[in-house]
């Protein structure tokens, strides 16, 4: 425990030090917080398997509450997520800081960032928490302002702040009706008193909000695709792969630990606004031609699908099926794990391309395979991970996902048995609209021929960022091939929050995955790993001992239409089109206009698109109207006498007297 | 002795009060600091009261410090002001005296109509004096609000300190720290005051705040 914080300090050391040093301070700030992180992950590691919690208290903040931390197992699961995922973002870092120009602004912020995550994780009181969980939104803020001189940078920073701080406010509100009217800040308080089903399913909804709001569900979403893609690559892909899994863990820390046994109602709302955000990620990022906004908006969707094994695992714990809940769980932290592990990797290879080409527009990519064979290589594993393609990691969460959905006989609930078979449909079509999305994500950027002078003339970026986004993608394989491990890892937070845990998976022979019994299913992806070699192998034997030795040359991409112009590709506009016009005409009103020229004119014909952001003409746009006209309306107050304004004083003070005298 | 030390602190109290509305009355300025003098003065002799009524040794330093400061030295430096800025003969544009006499009158009937009921488990020498405490903060307030000359509103902040002070010497048990430093404070305040009226005199040749109004920028 005391290991651990002295780890989180040295980190705010390392921060400060690089906001002073000038020479050298990349590489500093980098290798420090590599090692740092890469300790702070054999803590959380320690603490996961640990017999008993550590706790600690601090006399520090508020005199009569005092700073508490408590490294349980879930705490020390997710400070060894952060922390593995922190150490690879550090390591890319060492190589990709380099080409940084706003340094500073990024050096002194980076470490704080990772202490503030890590601060989330261990707080055992609400106002350390609170304020570890504001010092993240704030350092995050401020990485995001690092190319401050961009007006979209600016606008992503003000909405990203806007929602930072009513996520903040939103959890202040709802630790105020945790603590009760006692004032209970502590957690271990928290957990020994029940509130009444009322305040518990306010305070469950708040939390929704508060953690919602930070970890991206729809409709609370809006600053997720502007704010992630506008920080330098390495905390971008911090904000998305790690961030967001700090709000997955205060939502399961209130939902599970802190209010005990969740009503079977909550868990219909955050299986129908999981399914949502499943859905409406990913067609948002499959329209998306950004780079970074596709793999922020691919973000939102894997939100949603934790959300929805989160929704399950309370429908189940609520239901008193205890197995179907540890399934559900397991399923949901073990897709944390692996966005976390693929998100980075992901959005290191945009980093990797935006610093060999300078272009995050895929439309201007294109051949990228030839010029970084090796970023390529790691960005398809990366792809075919989050598309669910077995042998590797995302198959699994998304398999024991499905698994926890048809347990759904076992609950006696109307509402919910006809509520899950609806996200296990919303669940499908994600994990299509995956595979299609980052088809077009690799194909696009990586295939073809270079569509700009930028993408001809790149080349392979340095050996620390390959080695962190190679190892990223070992990763993956090695949790694809080896699940069970990760799901024996996880049972001591099962055991704690849910009482129960799943069969100890490295027992079970040919080191199969049978999460409740072999007759409801079992996976082995080392089976499926060797049986794709050996087929690939036979084919390629195959092909090579029978096929036509005679080696032919011919010019690609010459499908009957030789024309070297590489604008005449498919784009990927283009590759979304048919399902833009399938979904996104009624969901976003997309609108798309032909513009022909009348016959005997040269003009080119066009065609235009509008999306019009629905949920931001519905949600965000009549408040920040109305707080605009409420502002406007008290702009005169700004320009009072002194008279004046001790006359407002005055007038308030006599009201509330008044109100005083006839309340009595 | 009970009814007789209890009727003392009541006509103090009522006199503090009184006097508050005589400031309230006056459109000269040597004679607002007089009258200030006299409010100071009363209020001494009333915290000297309580003192002696709660035997309380600490008070009778409060009131010697009330009496030295606020009725002698501080009316004596802003008199010097006043005749210094050559305004001691300007007569005060003020709002309508009656209906600021009025107002008055209801003020101090608001702050005994809210403040007796909160204070019913209070003895009785405390419910009193701080009903009336606060109708002189109010009365301050007002006489704020109602004068543009910076002098007389630091008059009128001095009096409503003084109502402040009225209550502080009722309520049993304040630490003299925090009195101490309550004088400390009103002591700052005032050099800091006087030191902005030259600045403001030197600057705009009027102490009268609506001409600093009309300097301010931003104004849209």
């Amino acid at each position: 425990m005391i290991a651990v914080l002295l780890g989180i300090f040295a980190l705010l050391v390392v921060g400060g030090i690089g906001g002073v040093i000038s020479e050298k301070a990349p590489v500093f700030v980098y290798v420090g917080s590599f090692v740092l992180t890469l300790l702070l992950f054999a803590g959380g590691l320690s603490a996961l398997f640990a017999a008993t919690p550590m706790a600690l208290a601090l006399p520090l903040g508020i005199p009569w509450i005092g700073a508490h931390f408590r490294l349980d197992p879930m705490a020390g699961f997710f400070l060894a997520v952060i922390n593995l995922a922190a150490a690879g973002a550090s390591l890319y870092g060492i190589g990709y800081g380099r080409h940084e120009r706003e340094g500073a602004r990024i050096l002194v912020f980076y470490p704080w960032f990772l202490a503030a995550l890590d601060l989330v994780v261990i707080a055992d009181d609400a106002f350390t928490f609170l304020f570890a969980w504001e010092l993240m939104s704030l350092v995050s803020w401020a990485l995001v302002l690092a190319h401050h001189h961009a007006p979209e940078v600016r606008r992503a920073g003000f909405v990203y702040l806007m929602m930072a701080s009513f996520s903040g406010l939103v959890l202040l509100l709802t630790f105020g009706l945790l603590a009760g009217a006692e004032g209970h800040y502590a957690f271990a308080l928290m957990r020994a008193t029940r509130p009444t089903p009322a305040i518990a399913g306010v305070a469950l909804m708040l939390a929704l909000i508060g953690t919602g709001a930070k970890a991206g569900l729809v409709p609370l979403h809006a600053w997720l695709p502007l704010a992630h893609p506008a920080a330098p690559s390495h905390v971008s892909a911090l904000m998305s792969g790690v961030m967001t899994k700090v709000a997955i863990y205060a939502f399961l820390r209130i939902t599970f630990d802190l209010l005990g046994a969740p009503p079977a109602w909550a868990a219909v709302v955050v299986l129908v606004l999981g399914g949502l955000t499943a859905g409406l990620g990913i067609l948002q990022a499959l329209l998306e031609g950004d780079l970074k906004r596709l793999l922020a908006y691919s973000t939102v969707e894997n939100i949603g699908i934790i959300f929805i094994g989160i929704g399950l695992a309370m429908a189940f714990a609520a239901s008193g099926v205890a197995i179907g809940a540890a399934l559900a769980l397991s399923a949901a932290l073990f897709h944390v794990v692996n966005h976390a592990i693929y998100k980075t990797l992901l959005f290191f290879g945009a980093g990797a391309v935006l610093s060999a080409t300078g272009e995050r527009e895929m439309d201007r990519l294109g051949g990228l395979i030839h010029r970084l064979p090796q970023t390529a290589f790691a960005m398809l594993i990366g792809a075919a991970a989050i598309s669910a393609l077995p042998p590797l990691s995302g198959f699994v969460s998304e398999w024991l996902t499905f698994q926890a959905i048809l347990l759904r006989p076992a609950l006696p609930q109307w509402g919910l048995k006809l509520m899950i078979p609806a996200d296990g449909a919303l669940l499908a079509l994600a994990a299509a609209l995956t595979g299609g999305c980052f088809v077009k994500l690799f194909g696009i950027t990586f295939l073809g021929r270079p569509r700009s002078n930028a993408a001809r003339q790149a080349c392979e970026v340095d050996r620390f960022s390959r080695a962190a986004m190679l190892a990223a993608a070992a990763l993956t394989l090695l949790l694809g091939l080896f699940p069970g491990m990760l799901i024996d890892a996880l049972a001591p937070v099962m055991r704690e929050l849910l009482g129960v845990s799943l069969a100890k998976q490295s027992a079970m022979p040919w080191l199969s995955l049978i999460p409740i019994s072999p007759a409801r299913g079992s996976y082995n992806g080392l089976l499926i790993f060797l049986f794709m070699l050996v087929s690939t192998g036979l084919i390629i034997f195959a092909v090579h001992r029978f096929a036509s030795r005679s080696l032919r040359r011919a010019p690609a991409w010459d499908c009957g239409f030789p024309d070297s112009n590489p604008i005449t590709q498919y784009t990927g506009a283009s590759f979304a089109q048919p399902l833009r016009r399938v979904f996104a005409a009624s969901l976003f009103s997309a609108h798309e206009t032909v513009t022909l020229p009348p016959p005997g004119d040269t003009a080119p014909a066009r065609i235009e698109k509008t999306y019009p952001d629905r949920i931001w003409n519905m949600f965000y746009a009549p408040i920040g109207f109305a707080v605009g006209w409420i502002a406007t309306l008290f702009n005169p107050l700004q320009f009072l006498t002194i008279r004046r304004y001790l006359a407002v004083v005055f007038a308030a003070l006599v009201t509330l007297l008044i109100g005083l005298a006839i309340w009595q | 002795m009970q009814a007789i030390s209890f009727d003392v602190a009541k006509l103090l109290a009522g006199g503090l009060v009184l006097t508050s509305f005589l400031m309230l009355y006056q459109v000269r300025l040597p004679a607002v600091l007089n009258v200030l003098a006299l409010h100071s003065l009363i209020l001494a002799l009333a915290v000297a009261w309580q003192a002696h009524v709660q035997s309380e040794p600490a008070l009778y330093i409060t009131a010697a410090i009330t009496l030295i400061f606020k009725a002698i030295l501080i009316p004596e430096a802003l008199r010097r002001i006043v005749e210094k800025l050559g305004i001691h003969r300007e007569i005060e544009n003020v709002t309508n005296l009656g209906i600021t006499m009025l107002a008055g009158v209801g003020l101090v009937a608001l702050s005994l109509e809210v403040m007796l009921p909160v204070t019913m488990h209070a003895d009785l020498l405390t419910r009193t004096d701080v009903a009336l405490a606060l109708s002189v903060v109010l009365l301050g307030l007002l006489l704020m609000v109602t004068r543009r000359n910076a002098v007389s509103q630091v008059a009128a902040f001095l009096s409503l300190e003084n109502g402040i002070d009225l209550a502080a010497a009722g309520a049993q048990g304040m630490p003299m720290v925090v009195e101490l430093s309550i004088a400390f404070s009103v002591l700052v305040a005032i050099l800091v005051i006087g030191i902005f009226l030259f600045r403001i005199r030197e600057r705009f040749d009027s102490v009268d705040m609506q001409a600093l109004d009309a300097f301010r920028g931003d104004r849209r």
